[in-house]
């Protein structure tokens, strides 16, 4: 009964509709991550990411000023392995998540680098701030999955400083900016 | 005197008292300032560390008097007392005892959730139970912060109330908390 049900909602999936996104960031198989890191006083690195988040991308290699992506980030997901960190880092000392619980990155333009590489432009919004920022992307690579499916693979990294969006607990001087580091493979649909 | 009598606070249950409540008000302070430190401050590590590690061992400081009770239970009301005036004192008396066990089990509960265990002052450490609920820190932090507010009002309210017995009924409730003679 329950292969039954999968299988009916599997292709009921599949019935559904093409969505406008050509790929789906694919959070289901953890095959995309959102990490950060941010300097300890300018003695070393301290990483970290967020665990939920969801985001699709539409991309074609021949026209790749089209593409778009949106992600959603869910805030409280924050983990930087350390209980009591990740506790000080949702209160409104620094991502303020119960009165900001979603941050978001949509993307306006893509300016096309040398090879792969390319300039993901967007407004993204944390911590209830919306600012631009230019996200330094690269295509990874793209094919056929083992699976029967296709897939599209991408990473990008930005720098934001932490008072822009009105984080302003004071971490030290070297640790004004944290860096986004951004992984995504999307299935396509 | 160590063990309490009918009429008079022993040794033991005096020493633990005072102790309890400086270590109580103590805690309250250290805790209500060190979360507004700045990242820089030379506290910002210690003093959370010294907030735990006596919370702790005020932990084990309850779990004794509470087994003293039982060894040297204490000693009668004092004679004058009102029957709402002894009632009203039983519910505060257990309300800050209630309310200082579940301060101790929601601050670890907070330092605890990714199994780090609690160290008090590098002499022995707490071991943790990990993660018992989800979003275990925040909540456990919330009703710490509560918890400690009401608390610290109770505890002024019996205080309050001890100093009424002594400067307005003049009976013996606060001498016999010095261990002074009823």
């Amino acid at each position: 009964m329950k292969k039954l049900l999968l299988a009916a909602s599997m292709a009921a999936m599949m019935a559904a509709p093409a969505q406008a996104a050509d790929y789906v960031i694919d959070t289901q198989g953890a095959h995309a991550f959102v990490q950060f890191k941010i300097s300890h006083l300018g003695y070393s690195w301290l990483y970290g990411r967020f665990n939920t988040f969801s985001g699709d991308f539409s991309y074609d290699a021949a026209k790749l000023t089209d593409a778009k992506i949106q992600l959603t980030i869910d805030t409280a997901s924050v983990d930087s392995n350390h209980a009591e960190r990740d506790k000080h880092l949702r209160s409104a000392d620094f991502l303020n998540v119960s009165k900001h619980p979603k941050a978001t990155f949509v993307s306006t333009k893509v300016v096309p680098k040398a090879g792969e590489a390319f300039d993901l432009y967007g407004n993204l919004t944390l911590n209830g701030v919306t600012k631009e920022v230019i996200i330094a992307a690269e295509k990874l690579g793209e094919g056929k999955d083992p699976w029967g499916g296709y897939r599209a693979g991408f990473a990008g990294t930005t720098t934001l400083t932490l008072k822009d969006f009105a984080i302003n607990t004071d971490l030290g001087p070297a640790s004004a900016t944290v860096q986004l580091d951004l992984t995504v493979e999307g299935i396509r649909q | 005197m160590l063990k309490n009598s009918q009429s008079r606070y022993g040794m033991v249950s005096i020493v633990v008292h005072w102790l309890v409540a400086a270590t109580v008000f103590g805690l309250f302070a250290v805790g209500f300032w060190m979360v507004d430190l700045s990242y820089y401050s030379s506290w910002y590590r210690t003093a959370p560390h010294w907030h735990k590690s006596v919370g702790m061992l005020l932990a084990m400081v309850m779990l004794f008097r509470l087994l003293w009770r039982f060894i040297s239970p204490p000693p009668a009301p004092v004679a004058s007392h009102k029957s709402w005036e002894r009632l009203t004192a039983v519910v505060v008396q257990l309300a800050l005892y209630l309310g200082i066990t579940l301060l101790v089990i929601t601050g670890y509960l907070i330092s605890t959730e990714d199994g780090r265990p609690v160290q008090v002052f590098g002499w022995f450490d707490v071991p943790a139970l990990g993660q018992l609920f989800n979003n275990q820190a925040d909540i456990a932090g919330v009703i710490h912060e509560y918890t400690a507010y009401t608390l610290i009002s109770l505890a002024v309210l019996h205080g309050l109330a001890a100093v009424k017995h002594h400067v307005i009924d003049k009976d013996a409730t606060l001498k016999r908390m010095f261990g002074r003679k009823p």
